[in-house]
């Protein structure tokens, strides 16, 4: 039998029942539904977590640590790594030759220090960080007021708006172009043994610049900056800092001041190696070069850490959370797929005369299991689509739900429920393909019948 | 007229003793040397079934043989083994032992798809309670078969309108079975056995659900079509009236034998 005529001569039975075959349509299309909302809402809340942490520009980049300065978390990746003792130290040269690296677009150390800030008479506390000109693309700063860094070397600065508040209550706004002073400790290199300086001190012996040969002081020093933005929150989540940065600079500026840090301790034990970094920053030009990159550097002995390390528990927690989304969306059809076998028992009993007339006219097996399996796949594929449809309509209430739980929370309204394109199209054709599996008992029952005893029978 | 029959034939080997009928121009162009291939040729063909720890013998070792165009009547009263003889002719049913000859194809060596094939393009049944699909108008009812059998849609069209214009119903093609009456509705199942343009039309008890002159009317109808269109009847029926009327030759069977043959003069 030819196709359009297995399809006309299916829809024409499926019609005869309208009730029946309708309720086990939507049977079908509920089990699709479910399926398509437990799987979008995991798609979902997927990608509400991969956009909160690409969107804190962090999926881009590798912090990099000497193994000198920290011990690993991960005790089998130290057990691998060499003797810490033996590693380099994280110095200018190793930035220079972590610059050169393939695919690495910017190394820029981590400075975090602590701050005062002068302003209208008063005197305000405030962590200090340095920002690199690519951190004008991080989400924080697309709400910013007023504009960014002149130059990687401006005396700017660019506030968090809860501390403009702070110096300014009444209108944070009007610091935009105005001047603070940021009060903070400059680390200045001994030139010899210290005998009887006020300042920390912890060096050997003397060196010159910022080489810190023998160790350093801190002096408190005053350094003029003009305000020229405001940012809602801080860049990279605050990620890439152990406590909230207030008050950001350049980061060319806050390495030309030689700010102190509080890692500066660690770099005075060790004496003789020059001016070291606690963390580097290193920015890779794709995400898909992270690894690479990240290996590189292992490779000379650091330590590295990257945000994919922390997405790979993430995606583990997703698979299974998908997983077990999909199971209890599955659920739902599994009992549709009993309706559907149910229904279609039911039709072979009913059309058993049917069936027998239609052997005797020249129908072959084949012919009436065909019907019978096209008569379970259009079930499946108009539940499949009612089914999308549904299931879509249940997203957006979920959407719509959430935005309005997340509004009373005054919190931003994001969409946790997403129906990728592929869903769609995965979803029907799961709804047909099962559909026909719960048509195989009921047509080959149908294709065995003998048309004598049917006909005898009517 | 004389009937052609005899009992106790010695069967295939370790087959069951059969009867035997074969029409007398047949016998002729055998003993003549001009061999016509029957339409029908059945040998010690028989059916039995299971019933509990018996068997029944539907079927007892029945030969007989059809000439192509002949219009045949198996007669014989109910459980006689008629309707399953024509069953077997039909390829619906399988015989237990014997064989079941149709236009040279033994119908017990074909698998159930080339049975299926046959049933579609050589045979043309009618039944005594019509057997039309309640659903379907009675064009799309003389359509079905041609479905199975690929037919395209304009042709299937054309030749159900034919079908159904040569049994008188030719203004009523969108009418629905339930809209027919009973002799209308028989003239719909000869029409769809029709639509494949069969060689061998295959009636079992035409006339039982008709009153006597409506079921004259449509073996009138048989019989011109088969002559127009030189189509081979096998006809069952126990009314031995309607037999002597209309077939060439009648064949008597009690209890799954074949008793005796008689061939109208």
């Amino acid at each position: 039998m030819k196709g359009y005529d297995l399809l006309d001569l299916a829809v024409r039975n499926l019609r005869q029942s309208k009730l029946r075959n309708g309720l086990t349509t939507v049977g079908i299309s509920v089990g699709v539904a479910s399926l398509v909302a437990m799987l979008s809402l995991g798609v979902g809340l997927q990608q509400l977590a991969t956009r909160r942490l690409a969107g804190s520009g962090l999926f881009d980049t590798v912090f990099v640590t000497s193994r000198q300065d920290f011990r690993g978390f991960d005790k089998e990746d130290d057990a691998k790594a060499p003797n810490p003792e033996k590693s380099p130290v994280l110095d200018e040269p190793a930035r220079t030759r972590i610059t050169q690296l393939a695919n690495v677009t910017e190394v820029e150390p981590e400075i975090r220090v602590m701050g005062e800030v002068v302003a209208n008479g008063e005197t305000h506390f405030g962590f200090v960080t340095g920002l690199p000109m690519s951190a004008r693309e991080n989400e924080a700063f697309d709400n910013l007021k007023g504009k960014f860094f002149s130059s990687d070397n401006a005396d700017e600065a660019i506030l968090l708006a809860d501390f403009a508040k702070e110096l300014d209550p009444k209108n944070p706004n009007a610091l935009i172009g105005q001047d603070i002073t940021l009060r903070y400790g400059e680390r200045q290199a001994l030139a010899q043994e210290p005998s009887d300086r006020p300042q920390i001190n912890g060096g050997e012996s003397s060196a010159s610049g910022s080489g810190d040969d023998f160790g350093f002081s801190v002096v408190r020093k005053q350094q003029p900056l003009r305000v020229v933005g405001l940012i809602d929150q801080e860049p990279y989540g605050g990620m890439r800092t152990v406590s909230r940065g207030r008050i950001f600079l350049p980061v060319r500026t806050t390495e030309r001041l030689n700010m102190a840090q509080f890692t500066d301790m660690r770099s005075s034990l060790r004496g003789g190696s020059g001016k070291t970094y606690m963390t580097l920053t290193v920015r890779v030009k794709d995400p898909g070069k992270v690894q690479a990159v990240q290996d590189a550097v292992n490779q000379m002995g650091f330590r590295t850490f990257s945000v994919l390390d922390a997405t790979k528990s993430l995606r583990r927690f997703f698979t299974v959370l998908d997983l077990f989304l999909g199971i209890f969306g599955s659920l739902a059809l599994a009992v549709a797929t009993l309706a559907i076998i149910n229904t279609l028992v039911m039709a072979v009993l009913e059309r058993r005369r049917e069936i027998g007339v239609m052997k005797a006219i020249g129908a072959s097996d084949q012919d009436v299991k065909k019907l019978f399996f096209t008569e379970a796949g259009a079930m499946g594929f108009v539940g499949g689509v009612l089914g999308i449809v549904l299931g879509f309509a249940i997203g957006k209430a979920i959407n719509f739900g959430t935005g309005i739980y997340l509004h009373r929370h005054q919190l931003p309204s994001e969409p946790v429920w997403i129906m990728p394109p592929w869903l769609v199209g995965a979803a029907i054709a799961f709804s047909i393909v099962v559909s026909l599996l719960a048509g195989l008992y009921p047509a080959s029952r149908a294709a065995r019948l003998d048309p004598v005893q049917t006909l005898k029978y009517e | 007229m004389l009937p052609f029959s005899y009992e106790g034939r010695e069967g295939r080997s370790g087959a069951p003793l059969c009867s035997f009928a074969a029409s007398n121009e047949a016998q002729m162009s055998s003993t003549q040397g001009s061999i016509t291939t029957p339409a029908v040729l059945t040998e010690c063909v028989t059916r039995h079934y299971p019933m509990g720890d018996s068997q029944i013998l539907a079927v007892d070792g029945v030969s007989i043989s059809i000439e192509p165009g002949e219009f045949v009547a198996l007669l014989g009263q109910s459980g006689s083994g008629k309707s399953t003889l024509l069953n077997l002719i039909a390829g619906l049913d399988r015989p237990t032992s014997g064989s079941v000859v149709v236009h040279g194809r033994d119908l017990a060596k074909m698998s159930s798809e080339d049975l299926a094939c046959y049933r579609r393009n050589d045979v043309g049944m009618v039944f005594q309670a019509f057997h039309l699909i309640p659903s379907m108008t009675i064009t799309e009812n003389v359509e079905l078969p041609m479905r199975f059998a690929e037919v395209d849609r304009a042709e299937r069209a054309q030749r159900s309108r034919e079908s159904l214009g040569r049994v008188g119903l030719g203004k009523r093609l969108e009418h629905r079975p339930s809209q027919l009456s009973g002799g209308e509705q028989q003239r719909v199942s000869l029409a769809r056995a029709l639509a494949n343009r069969p060689r061998l039309l295959l009636a079992d008890e035409p006339t039982g659900n008709l009153d006597s002159r409506t079921g004259e009317d449509i073996l009138n109808l048989i019989r011109d079509v088969s002559l127009t269109m030189g189509m081979t009847v096998v006809m069952v029926t126990h009314e031995r009236a309607i037999a002597e009327r209309f077939a060439q030759r009648s064949i008597f069977l009690a209890d799954g034998k074949l008793v005796s043959e008689e061939v109208r003069a």
